[in-house]
């Protein structure tokens, strides 16, 4: 599935995480940016990754500017992001959350 | 072969760099011959030359090894102008020997690495672009790290053979009688500065403020001094040392400073006539003032402060809480500009303060040390030096030597953002885990097992969580999870030694 709109969820605080989702054709790509990248990079996709999969999107180009967050606050983002892409903010997928 | 610490130092660096690997925190009681500089007679009316090139040029020669100190902290100005004239005139192979190298330093290093016009490095640490490019192979021998006591040790004996010193004071007269309180760019104690006026073979002074004939009090003297050049600035005042230290408000780091005054208050060390050593950090600083009021309340003064000295230490010394305040270097305004004021705050050198190779240094009767942490692994070995990829951003400072107090404690957050400060094993070791006596943080804290006597006393402190350092790590690892290992080559690109010139760990070439 794709995603329907471009949206963007997060800050650039210390501990935060700001993730851009916007409209893919070939998969899931992944443009991240993240002070713990050697350490964490692969855990912080695989957050979002579990994240779009639990919405069936499996087509998007994912940005992600991290700054050091612990994985509930990437989840958090993630999920929030993912709602607002398909137009879903006002209705929460309880299943997922 | 693996070393005391566990660390696997190569055979090869070992042979070709002729050092023996790391066996214990105790120095014993070696003989140990130094060395001297060479001399040069003169008995001219005065020194003073009319430009750093000028001085350049009748100085160094390809292949010397040069020194500089770091008391201008990031306000400097001198080493830019020097090393300027060093690379446009093209000498190559110089060996770097600063007592440390901080961020104002960082390109033109980088420029002279470059250039071939600086081949060799030996610091108390780097950072920034200097400590990147270090990190990333730019320099084909390795960097050399060492603790200001060490190097005041290997200078003596002559593991670094300086053939000029460069050296930046705030004032100085015809002659090169000089000290570090007086002038605009003042900075206070000359403590790193004086190991290179002793042991120079060539001292050049670079001042902006020629005084009268004869200017006192002199820590450096004109018997060490060959030329003395006038500039029009030698620092930035306002970066030299930061300003008012403020009291940080953030409840973490208050927290862990409650905790840590509570490890000094309820050890057997906490009496009248104690010593200690405090750091620079915000946690540090609000020690100082949970101590000052321990002190009062308990009655107790100490009879000595040691180390680099910040203005709520003089505070304690006017207060009549210190007796005498033990100055090799000062982190802010106020403390450097009250040592010409206090007859109590005295200048020592970075012998005199921490090199365990003599016939007695400050640290071996110093009480209490509160030190700051990268990292400690569940051994309690120490990283100030390489950062959470790998990448060499620290210095040892006194450290290692600091560490050599009865009770060290190690005040760090449990975790830095998603980075556990306490680990399974640090990526470099530099201070080990034999030193350290307690590590604190914001949920509790651990003490080094060999200290019984230490549980005994902390065990029942209200508010004072003692658990086990592989608790702590693993409450750490619980909340940012595990992290990939960091990659690195084969290559060794700095070697870190411990303050008895063995060699405690290397540092490699990280990979990206």
């Amino acid at each position: 599935m794709q995603i329907k709109q471009t949206a963007m969820a997060g800050t650039l605080e210390s501990s935060d995480i700001q993730i851009m989702l916007s409209q893919g054709e070939k998969g899931i790509t992944f443009d991240l940016t993240s002070d713990v990248k050697k350490q964490f990079g692969d855990a912080i996709k695989k957050t979002i990754q579990d994240v779009l999969a639990s919405y069936q999107i499996d087509d998007v180009m994912v940005k992600v500017v991290d700054k050091g967050a612990l994985t509930p606050v990437i989840k958090a983002r993630a999920i929030t992001v993912v709602q607002r892409a398909m137009d879903q903010k006002d209705q929460p997928n309880w299943e997922v959350l | 072969m693996k070393n005391n610490v566990n660390r696997e130092i190569p055979d090869k660096i070992l042979n070709e760099y002729h050092y023996e690997d790391f066996q214990s925190t105790d120095f014993l009681n070696p003989v140990i011959q130094r060395v001297a500089p060479k001399v040069t007679a003169q008995a001219g009316p005065s020194k003073v030359v009319d430009s750093i090139k000028q001085v350049v040029h009748d100085t160094v020669k390809d292949g010397m090894t040069i020194s500089f100190h770091h008391h201008f902290r990031e306000g400097d100005d001198v080493f830019n102008r020097v090393m300027r004239e060093i690379i446009d005139a093209g000498y190559q192979n110089l060996t770097l020997a600063p007592s440390s190298l901080t961020n104002v330093m960082n390109d033109i290093v980088v420029e002279a690495i470059q250039k071939k016009t600086v081949t060799n490095i030996t610091s108390s640490g780097m950072r920034g672009s200097l400590g990147d490019a270090v990190s990333h192979g730019a320099l084909k021998n390795p960097v050399i790290f060492r603790s200001h006591g060490n190097r005041a040790r290997a200078i003596e004996a002559g593991d670094i053979k300086i053939d000029v010193a460069f050296l930046g004071v705030p004032n100085a007269d015809e002659m090169g009688n000089a000290n570090g309180m007086n002038g605009a760019a003042a900075f206070g104690s000359l403590g790193y500065a004086l190991m290179d006026a002793q042991y120079a073979n060539q001292l050049v002074l670079i001042t902006d403020d020629l005084r009268p004939y004869p200017n006192t009090p002199a820590s450096i003297k004109q018997t060490q001094v060959d030329y003395v050049v006038k500039v029009d600035k030698v620092g930035d005042p306002d970066k030299i040392g930061s300003g008012a230290t403020r009291f940080t408000k953030d409840p973490k780091e208050l927290k862990i400073a409650k905790m840590v005054n509570d490890v000094i208050t309820h050890s057997a060390y906490f009496k009248d006539g104690f010593s200690f050593q405090t750091g620079s950090g915000g946690a540090a600083l609000a020690v100082t003032r949970f101590l000052r009021q321990a002190m009062i309340d308990n009655q107790v003064k100490a009879s000595f402060a040691l180390g680099g000295i910040t203005k709520p230490t003089v505070d304690l010394l006017n207060e009549g809480l210190v007796d005498k305040v033990m100055d090799v270097q000062d982190f802010d305004k106020g403390a450097a500009s009250s040592m010409k004021s206090s007859p109590n705050q005295q200048e020592i050198d970075a012998s005199w303060y921490a090199d365990p190779a003599n016939k007695g240094a400050m640290v071996d009767k110093l009480d209490v040390a509160i030190l700051s942490a990268l990292e400690i692994d569940t051994d309690f070995n120490v990283n100030v030096m390489s950062g959470s990829d790998g990448v060499i951003r620290g210095a040892i400072g006194g450290h290692q030597d600091a560490a050599m107090a009865n009770l060290t404690i190690i005040s760090a957050p449990l975790v830095r953002g998603r980075i556990a400060t306490i680990v399974p094993k640090v990526t470099t070791v530099i201070t080990p885990g034999d030193s350290i006596d307690v590590v604190v943080t914001e949920l509790g804290i651990a003490i080094n097992p060999k200290r019984q006597d230490l549980i005994g006393q902390l065990d029942k402190v209200p508010g004072l969580p003692v658990l086990t350092i592989d608790e702590l790590q693993q409450k750490a690892e619980k909340l940012v999870g595990t992290p990939k290992p960091l990659e690195f080559t084969d290559r060794v690109v700095a070697l870190a030694e411990y303050r008895d010139g063995t060699l405690i760990d290397v540092i490699k070439e990280v990979k990206d």
